[in-house]
C-alpha cells in the first residue's frame, strides 16, 4: 500500500518535471519548428503565389549565384582558420597564466574586458586602426613596411580574425581555466614524483582531462564565429569588399528583396552543413570524452 | 641552480608576454574612452584624414594621417553633453536597446530555470530526445533562425509595429508593457532561444540527488524542490548566464535589422554604425555611454562569470 502510494507521487513528479518543460518546447515549435517546415515547402515551390512544385531547382539556382558562392566561401574560409585559432590560443594563454604571475586576477580582468565593451562602441578604434593612413599602417611605414589599404583589400579577412580572437579569447581562456583546476591535484602529483615532464604531462594528462572542455570551447567559438556578421557589418556596412562578404550579408541582402525561395534554399542548405558539422562532434565527443567521464 | 635560474627566466619571459598581450587586449576600450573627452577639434585634426573635416570651419588643422590618441590635449565633457543633453536621439535608442534586452534576458532565464529543472529531473528517451533537438537549434547561426522568426513575424503582423501608450494617469508606467509589445518580433523569438537552457541543465544535473531525497523526507513538494533547493544552488550560473544573454542581446545587430521594420524602434547597437561615419566624437562618447550598463554588470558579476560555469562535461553530458 505504502509502496503503491509512493510509486503514484513518483509518477506526479515525473509528470510534473515534463510539464516543466511544455512552455518552452511550446515556444520552440511555433517559432522554429514549424516555421521551419514552411521554410523547406518554401524552398521547394517556384513561388508564393503559385505554388508550383520545382524539385531542387531553388538550390540549382542558389548553388550557381555568384553571391552565395562568393559568400559560402568567405564564411566557411573565415570560420576554417578563426575557430581553431580561438581555440589553441586560449589553451595556451590559459597554460601560460597557470603559473604564479604577479596581478593575475587584473590580467584576466583586462583579457575578458572586450567581451563587457559592446562591439559597436569599439569599432571606431578598429576602423582608425586598421585605416589607409590608419595607426597599423603608419608602424609599418616606420619599419619600412608597404601600407596596407586593410578593410577593402583581401587583408580584410586578417582584420576580423584579429576582431574575433580579441573578442573571444578572453571566455575562452576563462573556461579552460576552470578546466585547469578541476584536475584533480593527486594525479599531477603522482607524475612530478615519477619525474614526468611538463611536455608529458601536457599531452598524457591535461590534455585528456580538457578534452570535453576542448570541444566546448571549439563548439562556442563555432557560434560566435557566425556572430562575426556585427563586426563586419559595423566596419563596413551592408556591401564589403569582396572578401569581407560574409553569409550572413548574402541573407540580409536576400531578406531585403524578399526573394523567399532564395531565402528558404540558402537556409536549408546552411543549416544542413551546420548538422553535419555537429554530429562530426558529436561523434568525436563520444569517442575521445569516454575514457575521462565521471 | 642553473635550472633554476633558467626556470625563473623563463617565467619572467612569459610574464613579460601575458603583460603585453593583456595590455593590447585592453587597449580598444581604454582608446574609446580616451577619445570620448577630447574636443572637436582635436578629433578633427587626428582622424579629418579618415572622415573629412567635421568641424565645419576652413581653418581647422587636419593631419595627414590618422592618429589614435591616448591622451587628449585638453579634456573636455563637450562630447557627453551634446550626447545626454542636446540631443535625445541617443538616449531614446539607449532606452530602446534597455527594451529588447531586459525583457529578453529576463524571461529567458525565468524559462530556463523551469525548463532545464524539467529536464534534469527523472531524465528519459523522450527528454534527451528533445534536448537534442534544443542542442541543434542552439548551435544554428542567426541567418538560418531568422527566416523561420520572419515568417512567424510577417504571419502574426510583427514586423510593422508602433508604440501605441494606452495607458493614461497614475498607470503611465504600465505603457513600458506596451512598448515591449510593439517589439514582440525580436523579443518573443530570443525568449525561447535554449542558448540558456543548455547550460542550465548541465549545472543541474551535477546537483547531487542526495539532496533531493532529504527534502523530500522532510515534505517537499516539486515546486518547493525547485525554488528551494535548485535555485540557489545555481545562483552563480545563473548570474554568469545571465550576463552572458545579455551582453549578446545588448549587442544585437542582425534581428532588428530584419525583423523591426520600424527603424525607430531599433537599438543603439544598430544606431552606432551609421553615427560612426558622421560625428566621429559624438560617436566614442555614445560608445562609452553604451558601455557603461556591461561595466557595471561586469564589476558586480566578474566573480560568478569565472566561476560560475564550471564547465566539465561534454555537449550531451
Amino acid at each position: 500500500m505504502k509502496r503503491k502510494r509512493n510509486q503514484c507521487g513518483r509518477g506526479r513528479e515525473k509528470l510534473f518535471s515534463g510539464l516543466c518543460i511544455v512552455p518552452s518546447l511550446l515556444g520552440v515549435l511555433i517559432f522554429f519548428v514549424i516555421p521551419f517546415g514552411i521554410v523547406i515547402y518554401y524552398s521547394l515551390i517556384n513561388n508564393p503565389i503559385v505554388k508550383e512544385y520545382v524539385g531542387l531547382d531553388n538550390y540549382r539556382a542558389l548553388l550557381d549565384n555568384v553571391a552565395f558562392k562568393r559568400a559560402s566561401k568567405n564564411t566557411a574560409a573565415f570560420s576554417l582558420i578563426a575557430v581553431p585559432l580561438a581555440t589553441v590560443l586560449s589553451l595556451g594563454l590559459a597554460l601560460l597564466l597557470e603559473r604564479n604571475i604577479p596581478g593575475k586576477s587584473l590580467l584576466r580582468t583586462f583579457f575578458l574586458s572586450p567581451l563587457m565593451v559592446p562591439t559597436a562602441s569599439v569599432v571606431l578604434v578598429w576602423q582608425v586602426l586598421f585605416h589607409n593612413h590608419g595607426t597599423i599602417n603608419q608602424v609599418a611605414e616606420i619599419f619600412g613596411g608597404e601600407p596596407v589599404d586593410w578593410l577593402k583589400s583581401s587583408k580584410g579577412q586578417v582584420v576580423i580574425i584579429l576582431m574575433f580572437l580579441w573578442k573571444n579569447l578572453g571566455y575562452n581562456m576563462i573556461l579552460f581555466m576552470s578546466a585547469l583546476c578541476s584536475i584533480p591535484k593527486d594525479i599531477m602529483e603522482v607524475a612530478d614524483l615519477e619525474g614526468a615532464g611538463s611536455l608529458y604531462k601536457f599531452f598524457h594528462i591535461k590534455l585528456r582531462y580538457l578534452s570535453p572542455t576542448i570541444l566546448f570551447v571549439f563548439i562556442l567559438s563555432l557560434i560566435n564565429s557566425f556572430k562575426i556578421f556585427r563586426e563586419v557589418y559595423l566596419l563596413t556596412g551592408n556591401y564589403p569588399y569582396d572578401k569581407l562578404y560574409m553569409l550572413q550579408h548574402f541573407m540580409n541582402n536576400t531578406f531585403q528583396s524578399l526573394d523567399y525561395q532564395k531565402l528558404s534554399a540558402a537556409a536549408i542548405l546552411f543549416s544542413l552543413v551546420m548538422i553535419v558539422i555537429i554530429a562530426v562532434l558529436l561523434i568525436t565527443e563520444s569517442i575521445f570524452g569516454k575514457d575521462v567521464e565521471n | 641552480m642553473n635550472v633554476k635560474k633558467k626556470g625563473r627566466l623563463f617565467n619572467v619571459v612569459i610574464t613579460v608576454f601575458i603583460v603585453l598581450a593583456a595590455i593590447m587586449f585592453i587597449l580598444p576600450t581604454v582608446l574609446t574612452i580616451a577619445n570620448s573627452f577630447m574636443t572637436s577639434n582635436e578629433i578633427s585634426a587626428n582622424y579629418g584624414a579618415m572622415f573629412g573635416n567635421m568641424n565645419g570651419s576652413e581653418s581647422t588643422f587636419i593631419s595627414k594621417n590618422v592618429n589614435l590618441k591616448f591622451i587628449p590635449d585638453k579634456v573636455t565633457v563637450a562630447q557627453y553633453k551634446a550626447v545626454l543633453i542636446q540631443n535625445s536621439d541617443y538616449l531614446m535608442k539607449f532606452w530602446n536597446s534597455v527594451l529588447l534586452t531586459v525583457p529578453i534576458t529576463l524571461f529567458q532565464l525565468m524559462l530556463a530555470v523551469v525548463t532545464s529543472y524539467g529536464f534534469s529531473r527523472y531524465p528519459g528517451k523522450i527528454k534527451s530526445m528533445i534536448f537534442f533537438a534544443y542542442i541543434i537549434l542552439m548551435l544554428m547561426p542567426a541567418q538560418v533562425t531568422l527566416v523561420p522568426n520572419y515568417l512567424v513575424a510577417d504571419k502574426f503582423n510583427m514586423l510593422e509595429t508602433s508604440e501605441k501608450l494606452v495607458f493614461k494617469g497614475a498607470a503611465k508606467p504600465l505603457n513600458v508593457f506596451c512598448m515591449m509589445w510593439a517589439r514582440r518580433a525580436v523579443i518573443l523569438p530570443s525568449i525561447f532561444s535554449p542558448f540558456s537552457i543548455f547550460l542550465l541543465t548541465k549545472v543541474m544535473r551535477r546537483i547531487p540527488s542526495s539532496y533531493v531525497e532529504a527534502a523530500k523526507l522532510d515534505g517537499a513538494g516539486e515546486i518547493q524542490i525547485m525554488t528551494k533547493i535548485y535555485l540557489p544552488l545555481c545562483k552563480s550560473a545563473l548570474v554568469s548566464i545571465g550576463m552572458l544573454v545579455f551582453i549578446d542581446y545588448w549587442n544585437m545587430v542582425e534581428q532588428p535589422l530584419i525583423l523591426m521594420k520600424n527603424t525607430s524602434m531599433h537599438p543603439l547597437s544598430v544606431f552606432l554604425s551609421q553615427i560612426n561615419t558622421g560625428d566621429v566624437g559624438l560617436a566614442f562618447a555614445v560608445g562609452v555611454v553604451y558601455m557603461i550598463p556591461t561595466i557595471l554588470m561586469f564589476l558586480y558579476g566578474e566573480d560568478y562569470l569565472v566561476e560560475g560555469i564550471t564547465y566539465s562535461g561534454g555537449i550531451k553530458g
